[in-house]
C-alpha cells in the first residue's frame, strides 16, 4: 500500500506529529538514532556478516540496514539465524551477530542462545522490545525477553535510554568475545531506536566494566605445582577442551605434548586441538570415547585438564573417574574448577598464558613405558565397527568415506546424535575449528543452519553438514539460505529412518521398546500406528526431492561404493549438494560407557 | 546442612537482583533469606544472602554468582569472623494475656514496644538469627498476628 501523500512527512519521522522543542530538531539534525546506533556499532565492532529476521519492533533498524555496508542473510526461522551466528562464529573466531525482533522473535532465538552458552560461543544478538510506555502493559509481541534470556545468556541489557546505546553494544561485544565466552543480548525498545542522541560510538576496546575483569593471569606459585606435577609424572594425559581452541593455545599444548611425551585425549569440542593423526593422539575420551582414551585416564597418575570442564559426558561416574591421578585444571571459568571433580592443582587463568608460562619449567622425563601402554591401547582404533552380511550400507562408513574423499581437510559441521558421534569417532580431525558441533546444549536442527554460517565465514572451506534423518527436518528450511547465497555446502543425512541415539538406548536400556523413535511406517508401536501402502519403499519426506524444490543437486545412495563417488563429485563442485545415505535403522555408537557408569565399564563392539 | 551468610556487592542497576537470585534459584539452591541495601557507594550495592548448603554447594554458588558481570565481589562471611543481625517486627494479641507478661519477655531480649493498641502490642528487636527464633519461641504461647522479618544482614571483622 502506498502512503498518502499527506502522511509521508511522518514516515520514518517518529515524534514529530506535533511541534517538538528546537532542541529535539537540533539533536536529528546532529545527532543519529538509536537505530543507526545499533548498525554503526555492530559495525565498528567488527561485524561485518548480520543474520536477521524483521518484525514490527526491529523495522527502524532494518531501516538503517538498508543503505549499510553490512552484508545480511535471511534465515527462514529465527533459531536457524542465531545457530547460522553460531556456525559463523564456531568457524572464524569472530562475534557472531544476529538481530530478532520482539516476543516471538526472541523466544525463538532461545534455542539458538542456550547452545552458544554451552559451547562458549562469542555472539551478539540484538532484540527488538515494544516501547517502553507499552513494557508491561501485554503489548502486541511483548516478552520479557531479558528474563527469559538471562538463564542462556553470558549477560544481557535491556536499553533504558538511547544514550546508552553505543556503550552498550560496545560491552556486548567486550563480554562476549572475553574471559569464556558467551552470547550477550540486547532488547532494545522501538521507541529507543527511534530516538536521537549525539553519542558517538564506542568501541570495544574503550570498554571498561568495573565489576567485570575479564583477563585473568596464572597465578606463578599454581602454574610452578603443575610444572612440578607434570615433571614426577610418569603416566600423564592431557585432557583437552574446547578451550584450547577458543584461546588459540593448540600449538603450545602440542608443543607441550610432543617435547615432553605427554598423550592427548580431547573432548568432543576439543577436536581438532591436537591432530588426531599424531601417535601421541588418544583420540576422544568419554561416553563414546575411544579405548585409549579412557583406559589412560583411568591409569594415569596425572590428568591435566585444559580448557575442558569435566563434564559428565566425559567422566562417567565420577566416583571412579581417574582414580590414582592427581587431577590438574587449568580454566579461564572458575566456577568450572571443582565442580563435578575435585582438583588437586588449579590454575584458574586464560590457557595460553598459562601454557606459555609453563613450558619453561618443564623438564624430559622417561615415559616410555606408558607411550608403549598407549601404543598397545591405540591398536584398538577410536572406535571399530563389524561389517554386516545384509548388505546394508554402514553410518560409520559413510564418514570414513567423506573423511577419504575430503583428504581429511574438512570442516565438519555436525547435527545431534548418532550422526554427531560417527562424525567424531571416524573422522581423523588435524586443526582446529574443523569440527563444529552442538556439545553442551546437544541441539538437534544445529547441523543445517550452523554449516551455513560456517561456509558464510569461511567462503574457500570445503563444509560438509553431516545430519541424522530426524535433525535433518528440525531447520530444513534454511537449505534456501545455502542455495541463495551460493554457498557450496556439502549436505550429507545419514538416513537410519529412526531417531537413532535415543532407539540406540531403548534398545540397551529399555528392552527395545521403541517408542517415538521410529520414523518408517513399519515396525511402530500400536498407538503410532500409520495406514499406508504395501507396494515400494516410501521416503518420509523425500529427501531428494526436498532438495529439487530448493533447487539443490542431489542423490541418494545405498551402498558404500555409490557414496564414494557422489562424495567425489560433490566435494569438487562449486554447488551445494544433498547427499541421502540410506544407512542400516540398527547400528549403535560403540563403544559406550552406560551413562553412570565408570569410564572403565565400556561396552565395545562385538569380535568379529 | 550449615546455613552460610553471602555479602554480595553488585552494581546498583536495574535487573541485577532479578539475575542474581534467578541465577541462584535456577541452579537448583535454595534462598533462605536476602537482603539488599545501598552502600556507601551509590552505585553499588550489598546484598546479604542467607542459605543453606554443603561447603562444597556453597563454594560453586560463590562461583557461580562472582563471575556475572554486574558483581564486584562475593564474600562467605560464615566462614569468617563475622556479625550477623536481623530485624524482627511483631505483633502480638493481648486480649486474653493482659500486656505485662508479654512486655516482660520483650524486656527479657532489649526488645522495643513500638505500638500499643488496645488488644495489641507490636514489639522491634534485633539479633542474631538464634536470638530472634528463641525469642519468638517465647513468644509462641502468646496470641502472635503476624510477624516480619527483616533477613540477616552481616559484617566481616576482619
Amino acid at each position: 500500500m502506498t502512503q498518502a501523500p499527506q502522511y509521508q512527512q511522518f514516515v520514518g519521522r517518529p515524534g514529530s506529529v506535533s511541534g517538538e522543542s528546537l532542541t529535539q530538531e537540533m539533536l536529528r539534525k546532529q545527532g543519529r538514532s538509536g537505530a543507526q546506533c545499533v548498525v554503526d556499532g555492530l559495525i565498528s565492532n567488527g561485524c561485518s556478516v548480520l543474520f536477521g529476521y524483521p518484525g514490527g519492533t526491529v523495522i527502524d533498524i532494518f531501516d538503517k540496514l538498508y543503505d549499510s555496508p553490512l552484508k545480511f542473510v535471511l534465515p527462514r526461522h529465527e533459531q536457524g539465524g542465531i545457530h547460522m551466528a553460531d556456525g559463523y562464529a564456531r568457524a572464524t573466531g569472530k562475534v557472531g551477530c544476529a538481530l530478532v525482533t520482539s516476543g516471538p522473535g526472541a523466544t525463538n532465538a532461545v534455542t539458538g542462545l542456550a547452545t552458544a552458552m554451552m559451547d562458549g560461543v562469542p555472539l551478539v544478538v540484538i532484540s527488538g522490545q515494544v516501547a517502553m510506555n507499552l513494557i508491561g502493559t501485554d503489548a502486541f509481541q511483548e516478552a520479557d525477553t531479558t528474563g527469559i534470556t538471562r538463564g542462556v545468556t553470558k549477560h544481557n541489557f535491556l536499553v533504558r535510554s538511547v544514550d546508552d546505546l553505543p556503550r552498550i553494544i560496545a560491552e556486548a561485544f567486550f563480554i562476549a568475545s572475553t574471559g569464556k565466552p558467551g552470547p550477550v543480548l540486547i532488547d532494545i525498545p522501538k521507541n529507543i531506536q527511534q530516538q536521537y542522541t549525539l553519542r558517538p560510538d564506542v568501541s570495544m576496546q574503550d570498554v571498561a566494566i568495573r565489576a567485570y575483569q575479564p583477563t585473568l593471569l596464572p597465578p606463578p606459585e599454581q602454574v610452578a605445582r603443575l610444572a612440578e606435577a607434570i615433571n614426577k609424572s610418569h603416566r600423564p594425559v592431557l585432557y583437552v577442551g574446547g578451550g584450547a581452541i577458543v584461546s588459540n593455545s593448540c600449538s603450545l599444548l602440542r608443543s607441550l605434548a610432543e617435547t615432553y611425551d605427554i598423550p592427548v585425549c580431547t573432548t568432543l569440542m576439543g577436536l581438532g586441538a591436537f591432530p588426531e593423526t599424531s601417535p601421541l593422539s588418544m583420540w576422544m575420551v568419554g561416553m563414546h570415547g575411544s579405548v585409549a582414551a579412557n583406559q589412560a585416564i583411568q591409569q594415569a597418575d596425572l590428568v591435566i585438564s585444559a580448557g575442558a570442564r569435566f563434564d559428565d559426558r566425559v567422566t562417567g561416574r565420577t566416583s571412579e573417574f581417574a582414580c590414582s591421578a592427581q587431577i590438574a585444571h587449568i580454566d579461564v571459568d572458575a566456577s568450572a574448577i571443582g565442580k563435578n571433580v575435585g582438583t588437586d592443582i588449579a590454575v584458574c587463568a586464560d590457557l595460553r598464558q598459562t601454557l606459555e608460562a609453563l613450558l619453561p619449567l618443564v623438564r624430559k622425563v622417561d615415559r616410555s613405558a606408558w607411550l608403549k601402554q598407549i601404543a598397545v591401547w591405540r591398536e584398538q582404533k577410536p572406535a571399530v565397527y563389524l561389517p554386516r552380511k545384509d548388505g546394508k550400507m554402514l553410518p560409520q562408513a559413510v564418514i570414513e568415506a567423506i573423511d577419504r574423499a575430503s583428504a581429511g581437510k574438512a570442516t565438519i559441521v555436525t547435527d545431534v546424535g548418532q550422526n554427531q558421534m560417527w562424525a567424531a569417532q571416524f573422522y581423523r580431525y588435524t586443526r582446529p575449528r574443523s569440527f563444529l558441533s552442538s556439545g553442551g546444549l546437544g541441539t538437534m536442527g544445529f547441523g543445517v543452519p550452523a554449516a551455513v554460517g560456517a561456509q558464510l565465514g569461511t567462503p574457500d572451506a570445503l563444509v560438509v553438514s553431516i545430519n541424522g534423518d530426524g535433525g535433518f527436518q528440525m531447520n530444513i528450511q534454511e537449505l534456501v539460505v545455502a542455495v541463495e547465497h551460493k554457498l557450496p555446502v556439502k549436505f550429507v543425512v545419514l538416513n537410519n529412518s529412526h531417531l537413532g541415539m535415543v532407539r540406540q538406548w531403548q534398545d540397551l536400556f529399555y528392552g527395545g521398546r521403541h517408542c517415538a523413535t521410529v520414523l518408517t511406517p513399519n515396525n511402530r508401536p500400536t498407538n503410532e500406528r500409520i495406514t499406508c501402502d504395501e507396494a515400494e519403499p516410501v521416503y518420509l519426506p523425500d529427501f531428494v526431492k526436498v532438495a529439487e524444490a530448493y533447487g539443490i543437486r542431489s542423490k541418494r545412495v545405498k551402498t558404500i561404493e555409490e557414496a564414494e563417488a557422489v562424495f567425489n563429485e560433490a566435494f569438487n563442485d562449486p554447488h551445494p549438494w544433498l547427499i541421502e545415505c540410506i544407512v542400516a535403522e540398527d547400528e549403535n555408537v560403540l563403544p559406550m560407557v552406560p551413562p553412570g557408569a565408570a569410564l572403565s565399564e565400556m561396552i565395545l563392539p562385538p569380535r568379529a | 546442612m550449615q546455613r552460610h551468610i553471602l555479602n554480595v556487592l553488585v552494581e546498583n542497576s536495574p535487573g541485577v537482583l532479578a539475575r542474581i537470585v534467578g541465577h541462584i534459584s535456577g541452579r537448583g539452591y535454595n534462598i533462605e533469606t536476602l537482603n539488599v541495601g545501598p552502600t556507601t557507594d551509590p552505585s553499588i550495592s550489598k546484598m546479604t544472602i542467607g542459605i543453606p548448603g554443603e561447603p562444597e554447594v556453597i563454594t560453586q554458588v560463590v562461583a557461580q554468582l562472582a563471575k556475572q558481570i554486574n558483581v564486584f565481589s562475593v564474600v562467605d562471611v560464615t566462614a569468617k569472623s563475622h556479625i550477623d543481625r536481623e530485624a524482627l517486627l511483631v505483633k502480638v494479641g493481648t486480649r486474653a494475656t493482659g500486656r505485662a507478661p508479654v512486655i516482660e519477655v520483650a524486656m527479657l531480649f532489649g526488645a522495643k514496644v513500638l505500638g500499643v493498641h488496645p488488644d495489641s502490642l507490636t514489639i522491634q528487636m534485633v539479633g542474631s538469627q538464634m536470638q530472634v527464633e528463641q525469642f519468638l519461641t517465647l513468644l509462641h504461647p502468646f496470641d502472635v498476628m503476624d510477624i516480619s522479618r527483616s533477613g540477616s544482614i552481616a559484617m566481616a571483622q576482619e
